[in-house]
């Protein structure tokens, strides 16, 4: 016999191992070599999260108790994955193409970003959700009991809450550690998906091998397998035509609308085309968990005495032949299932609460732009998100001590299904019927959650436990018609079919008249266009008109929610595309556009778009934009969109022309320009000199008058010098061929030298760094690289105009290249000067301050060109901050050309 | 009590170098750093004279110029404008904006001198 010891020691082996293979996927994946993770097998598998605790054990016990309607529960997913071109392959597009994060993030992007409808969602969902998840907490629990109770002990309900609420915790820690690691949901978990293909494997294999012991091992065969199975009496349940439709749409419909599977369909899912192979293989694999569910049961049936709970019969039947091994095997099974669909249904009802209730209260709370500007809204969302999974499993753990854990499995996922698909009407009406309005969703969804509380979730507690006895006997204060089970007067229903019926019929009813009586928003069009028409055409309509947002506050903004180096990816990247220099696009609404998808991917499209628009000012689209859209056929639309492209070309060409002229223009007023500045740089030391040497020879003053003005002359003379010593540099970097001395040495040291040759002495600049990070190796010119850090760290002893100057440089390791940061806490400098500064002779601020000739930066530039690198201003920081980027490979010669 | 002269000029050491020149003449010097608010300056304080250089923080030397002799109370205050760009082009401008005089930097103290004397004398 297993000691109970042994059964928990090998538990937190199996948890310990998926660990691993937990951290080891999401170690690969960061990497960027792991392309297996982005199979279809492991898409397949992962939708194996489906067959939850409830259907590992459950699905026995529901044979058991009501014959061969347990086979609706697999029959549901399995016509919704073949007629997954219909409804599946849209929801996966309209998800990818939107960046949609959960399911409440889908129905409020539908309808208008609406913020509203997103909580809604989300307490439908949270409601509905915690039924089952108490219902893991209870499978786990008892068959843990199993195992104690299997040595002659039977538990009390302090041991069965104890392990109830220590499963929680581990949940919550695993759960926590691997779904919350980005903050961009819509990125996928490979850790966590890792986790839950490996438990899909195992939870099948457990479940065949308890089959074929069955079938072989007890009953001798197959022909005698059948032959007990005509003998028992579960054939001899009749079958009720109305729940077996009941059932099936029931758990069709949930298939799509739980949070949890909505995750992995949607949001994890990593190519549309994986779909196309889990339209069989899924079915294939819901078909291999069904194949033993009867003669399970049966032979339960037959060998257990009566009253046992065939609920347990998975885990029962192996250990009253003495098979150990079988039995902790299918303890790991049933485990794995519990586990598995714990995790994602608590990642995805936690990204629902931070982003459709937490996010907005905290934003409604800071009602400016400051909200978006400041603080950190990472933190915020991570830290909300946290709190959520623990708060959704403690949601679970206190159903289960409510409901005494009593119900059977199979009725709790019954209620729990039939919640969560009060949403099917909004989101299939959503992505099917564009005269749909948020009216009309908002109305139908809180009309079905009310239904179901009334009919199902409350009832499901038992009589007298929530609802009186007397109330399900004559209604609410005697009114009868409103009685629980029996709406309306209609009774005699099956409770189920009663309750699904009443609630989806009201819920689609007020969802189609409140669309048809309520007038949409010009966004909610717009979004209603996209997501109805989303194979018709990709390129949408801007939401966004005369933008009047700065770039560099957007990209303040997107860094406080995506962090800086994703941030300030997205705007290299338009404005390359945009063929400008530097980080900062210009705003276009397009851009706007892309920058709130993108956002999107993070806090979901209300909270995106309510963030954007307080920047922007609240110039979303107009009616007038949505003519476009508004009302015609896809034909049209594809029309206009070739006309767009088109014209972009042209756009594009008569850019590139005028670009060209523009510089051959500036070319030659350069030449003009840069000698005349020459000039004066030249003359105007020369001046003094002049004048100062003529007053001496003169012979008219002595004594300190005469000290002060050779004093003037020597400074002059010195900035003649370094005039010249820069000029001449500058020619050679940008002209001739350098002489690059290459050595190799430490990052940390040559900052070191440059902080010591800035001239910092009696200054009160103070340098921050992060010697940790800096402590690299590397190979180039030092001595020219030296250079570059003086010269910036002079600019800031000179510029920075904050009371206390504070310089920070960073290092950082990005692949090939190393970014090198120097940000300081001054005034910063304008956009508008951000280009211009890495010009010859262009001073910001007035020359006499800086006491140079305007050439540093300049020259900055050549020798990290000739590094083959480059150095950048980097917009959004508070301060000055330029980027060095540095190439880790050694330079290709050491003449340093070009 | 000499003549006064307001020096415009934004370079702190020519500023101190024609101020001694001049003072040592026997002007009253009087000195402003600013372009932007040199004509305040000249409008508040009518000089005798007026030295003007061309690159000035704020405000371009030219347009002070054109400024100065589009107003009546400024309009017949001799001007030298100073530059030390020394294009042949700048020196047309400034003629033609009005300018009594044009000078190259750098220059020797006795060009300054001789100059300003003669243009007072005229």
């Amino acid at each position: 016999m297993l000691s109970f010891n042994v059964v928990i020691a090998i538990s937190l082996c199996y948890v310990a191992i998926l660990f691993m293979v937990a951290f080891m996927a999401e170690r690969r994946a960061m990497m960027g070599n792991a392309t297996w993770l982005y199979s279809p097998l492991i898409y397949t598998l992962s939708l194996s999260i489906y067959c939850t605790a409830w259907t590992f054990y459950g699905a026995v016990g529901y044979a058991a108790r009501s014959g061969l309607e347990f086979a609706t529960i697999y029959l549901g997913p399995t016509l919704m994955m073949i007629g997954w071109w219909w409804i599946l392959r849209k929801l996966v597009r309209i998800g990818r193409a939107q960046r949609i994060t959960s399911i409440a993030d889908l129905v409020s992007s539908r309808f208008g970003k609406s913020t509203s409808l997103g909580m809604i969602v989300t307490v439908i969902s949270v409601v509905a959700a915690t039924p089952y998840i108490a219902l893991q907490l209870q499978s786990v629990t008892l068959s843990f009991a199993v195992f104690a109770q299997s040595n002659g002990h039977v538990w009390r309900d302090a041991e069965l809450n104890a392990t109830a609420m220590w499963v929680s915790v581990g949940l919550v820690i695993f759960t926590v550690i691997f779904g919350t690691r980005n903050l961009d949901a819509n990125e996928r978990h490979h850790g966590i998906v890792m986790a839950i293909a490996v438990e899909a494997v195992v939870k099948l294999v457990a479940l065949l091998a308890v089959g074929v012991f069955v079938v072989w091992g007890v009953a001798g065969g197959p022909s005698e397998m059948l032959t007990r199975i005509d003998a028992s009496p579960i054939t001899l349940w009749d079958h009720n035509g109305g729940r077996w439709i009941s059932l099936l749409f029931l758990s069709a419909a949930a298939f799509i609308c739980l949070p949890r599977m909505f995750q992995v369909l949607v949001v994890e899912n990593a190519d549309e085309r994986h779909l196309a192979i889990a339209s069989w293989a899924f079915p294939a694999y819901l078909m291999l968990m069904s194949l033993f569910v009867v003669p399970i049961a049966v032979v339960g049936l037959d060998l257990l005495p009566t009253g046992s709970n065939p609920d347990l019969f998975v885990l029962t039947v192996p250990l009253s032949q003495g098979r150990d091994g079988l039995a902790m095997l299918s303890f790991l099974g049933g485990f794995s299932s519990a586990t598995s669909m714990v995790m994602v249904a608590t990642i995805a009802l936690a990204t629902m609460v931070s982003n459709h209730i937490v996010v907005p209260i905290w934003l409604s709370m800071r009602p400016n732009q400051q909200a978006v500007m400041s603080g950190d809204i990472r933190h915020v969302i991570l830290l909300a998100r946290r709190l959520s999974i623990a708060a959704v499993l403690f949601l679970g753990f206190i159903y289960y001590r409510v409901s005494g854990g009593g119900t059977a499995l199979a009725a709790i996922g019954l209620v729990s299904f039939s919640g969560a698909v009060q949403i099917l009407p909004a989101m299939i009406g959503g992505i099917f019927w564009r005269g749909a309005t948020r009216i009309g969703a908002a109305a139908g969804l809180i009309v079905g959650l009310t239904l179901w509380l009334w009919t199902l979730f409350l009832p499901s507690f038992g009589a007298d436990a929530l609802i009186s006895q007397s109330v399900f006997d004559n209604g609410p204060f005697g009114l009868s018609w409103l009685r629980p089970q029996a709406l309306f007067g209609i009774s005699g229903l099956d409770p189920l079919v009663h309750g699904i019926l009443w609630s989806m019929i009201l819920n689609t009813g007020t969802f189609i008249i409140g669309s048809l009586v309520s007038f949409p928003t010009p966004l909610e069009r717009l979004q209603g266009a996209q997501f109805v028409n989303i194979f018709e055409h990709s390129a949408a309509a801007p939401a966004w008109t005369n933008a009047a947002a700065g770039a560099e506050d957007l990209l303040i903004m997107a860094q406080r929610i995506m962090g800086s180096t994703d941030a300030q990816a997205i705007f290299e990247r338009e404005a390359t595309r945009q063929g400008k220099k530097g980080y900062l696009p210009e705003v276009t609404p397009a851009f706007i556009e892309l920058l709130e998808r993108e956002l999107a991917g993070s806090v979901g499209a209300a909270t995106a778009h309510a963030m954007v628009g307080q920047l922007i000012g609240g110039s979303g689209v107009s009616v007038e934009d949505l003519i476009a859209v508004a009302d015609e056929a896809a034909q049209i639309l594809e029309y206009s969109n070739r006309l767009e492209a088109k014209s972009t070309e042209q756009e594009q060409t008569a850019r590139a022309l005028r670009d060209a002229n523009a510089k051959l223009t500036a070319l030659s007023i350069q030449k003009d320009a840069f000698l005349s500045q020459i000039s004066h740089e030249l003359r105007t030391p020369m001046t003094s000199i002049r004048s100062f040497s003529d007053i001496l020879r003169d012979g008219e003053v002595g004594g300190d008058a005469q000290k002060r003005y050779s004093g003037i002359i020597h400074d002059e003379a010195i900035r003649l010098t370094r005039l010249l010593d820069d000029l001449l540099d500058l020619s050679v970097l940008e002209n001739g061929q350098v002489m690059l001395n290459e050595q190799t040495g430490s990052l940390s040291a040559l900052l070191d030298r440059a902080i010591g040759g800035a001239g910092l002495l009696g200054s009160n600049l103070k340098i921050v760094r992060t010697p940790e990070v800096d402590d690299v190796t590397i190979t180039t010119d030092l001595d020219r690289l030296v250079q570059v850090f003086i010269n910036l760290i002079a600019n800031s002893r000179k510029y920075c105009d904050a009371r206390h100057p504070r310089l920070k440089i960073s290092v950082f390791d990005r692949g090939s290249h190393f970014y090198i940061d120097f940000v300081d806490n001054g005034s910063g400098i304008a956009a508008d000067n951000q280009q211009l500064i890495f010009e010859k002779f262009s001073r910001v601020a007035d020359g006499s301050k800086a006491g140079g000739a305007g050439l540093g930066l300049a020259i900055c530039r050549e020798i990290m060109r000739r590094l083959g690198g480059d150095i950048t201003y980097l917009p959004g920081q508070y301060g000055t901050a330029f980027r060095l980027r540095l190439p880790k490979k050694k330079l290709k010669n050491t003449l340093g050309e070009l | 009590m000499g003549k006064r002269v307001l020096l415009i000029e934004d370079e702190p050491n020519i500023l101190e170098a024609i101020s001694f020149i001049l003072s040592r003449d026997g002007w009253t010097v009087h000195t402003h750093e600013d372009g932007e608010t040199a004509m305040q300056k000249v409008v508040g304080f009518p000089p005798d004279m007026i030295i003007l250089d061309v690159m000035l923080p704020g405000r371009s030397g030219f347009d002070i110029l054109r400024d100065l002799r589009g107003t009546d109370t400024t309009k017949d205050i001799p001007v030298m404008m100073l530059t030390a760009r020394g294009q042949e082009k700048d020196r047309e401008l400034a003629l033609r904006l009005g300018a009594n005089h044009f000078m190259t930097k750098p220059f020797s103290n006795a060009e300054v001198r001789d100059h300003v004397r003669n243009l007072m004398e005229a």
